[in-house]
């Protein structure tokens, strides 16, 4: 039973640091890209606060893991079907109207789901929370502010995001369905789905965008089914440690 | 006798600066939570500033060579999340340092609101805006005074 309790919560907590690590190699991809300096500078400072994040929770999972597992091992000797972060963001980044979209619909159902983590009982996932949620409330902000820049901005802006809207939505559901190990260690994501889409409307409100309906929503990255993205994500991710073992900085 | 080691331990730990903004010792950014001493091994107790900071791994490793070189063989250095960091406890001194360094420092969290007012550190102006929320590293914002012209950095309030 407590074998059982251990893993599952390992699950867990492997799928919070693999969402944060996942999108933080993601936004990563703009490094010298941005559209503009500053913008360049702000998407890798939230890749660079995501990848914190997901140390801190890989390093948590090693020490309940034991043995030789340390947060390297997780991150770069693990195998896609091992990685079990939402299928949100593992998707590409389009243009910057994408990544923005992206980084806005994950950052709000961060939020809220750490602010729940920050006063639960397990006292090192709560103390990670708090202090990551400081850093997602400026991703959140930021981010927010963009998808109102770039929807209720020019014409073509406006198209872009209604584009990226049609090609994210479809990944959002999953974010709400929980998977056995979120049921056995972590809180109600359920419970949160009405508060997060209330404030995903307000944002997309005063961006002149139009939440979609009656669409199908994927699911199957929490377990290990990714879409075909993934596996270039990790070939590019992992090449140093698969190809020099043990290499260390 | 180990408080007087304490104190000794302490004053070399003033000395340790902050690799990226070097006018800042470490106590001055209030990272420092407490200093034990056991059976002979040193542990210092911080918290880390930001949790993606690559400069807490240098701040690590810069407080281990400053106790080295003053003798002490053996010394840990723990990270602890729990309570977070908050620029409420950079001290008054650091502060004034940031200032005169040409970086605003963080207005206290209990005034921290989207239009809170940055003073420009070279004019002192308060007709400021905000650039970009995300600066040359992660503790800072991008300002610039609307009266001097210059750009400067906000430490931002955390």
């Amino acid at each position: 039973m407590i074998a059982q309790m251990n893993s599952s919560l390992i699950d867990y907590i492997l799928h919070l640091a693999d969402n944060s690590l996942i999108l933080a190699q993601r936004n990563s991809e703009w490094c010298g890209h941005g559209p503009v300096l500053e913008q360049d500078i702000a998407i890798t400072n939230i890749s660079l606060d995501l990848i914190g994040q997901s140390r801190n929770v890989y390093q948590y999972a090693a020490k309940l893991i034991g043995g030789d597992t340390d947060e390297d091992k997780l991150a770069y000797l693990r195998t896609e079907r091992e990685f079990k972060n939402c299928l949100l963001v593992e998707q590409p980044n389009g243009d910057w109207g994408q990544t923005i979209l992206r980084q806005f619909l994950f950052s709000q159902y961060q939020y809220l789901l750490y602010e729940k983590l920050s006063s639960g009982a397990d006292e090192q996932l709560s103390a990670i929370a708090a202090k990551a949620l400081k850093e997602v409330a400026y991703h959140l902000r930021w981010s927010s502010e963009w998808v109102i820049r770039l929807g209720d901005g020019t014409e073509e802006s406006h198209d872009r995001m209604i584009k990226a809207v049609n090609e994210l939505w479809p990944y959002t559901g999953e974010l709400f369905m929980p998977a056995e190990f979120e049921l056995k260690a972590g809180p109600d994501v359920s419970a949160f789905a009405s508060a997060w889409l209330e404030k995903i409307k307000g944002v997309f409100g005063d961006a002149g965008l139009a939440v979609p309906e009656k669409v199908f929503m994927q699911s199957g990255g929490k377990t290990g089914t990714h879409t075909e993205h993934m596996g270039y994500i990790l070939a590019e991710m992992q090449t140093l440690q698969r190809t020099y073992p043990g290499a260390s900085w | 006798m180990p408080d007087i080691e304490l104190q000794k331990i302490k004053k070399i730990l003033d000395e340790v600066c902050d690799p990226e903004i070097p006018v800042l010792t470490i106590a001055d950014l209030g990272i420092i939570r407490d200093v034990k001493i056991n059976q002979g091994e040193v542990e210092v107790i911080i918290t880390p500033t930001y949790t993606g900071c690559p400069a807490m791994d240098m701040i690590t490793m810069n407080i281990k060579m400053a106790l080295l070189e003053q003798g002490y063989k053996k010394v840990k250095v723990t990270s602890v999340l729990a309570p977070a960091w908050t620029t409420d406890w950079m001290s008054e001194d650091g502060k004034r340092k940031l200032k005169e360094y040409g970086i605003a420092p963080p207005v206290p969290l209990s005034d921290e609101t989207s239009d809170r007012v940055i003073e420009c550190p070279q004019c002192h102006s308060s007709n400021t805006r905000l650039i970009s929320e995300f600066g040359s590293t992660a503790c800072k914002s991008l300002y610039q005074c609307n009266d001097c012209k210059e750009p400067f950095d906000y430490f931002k309030c955390h």
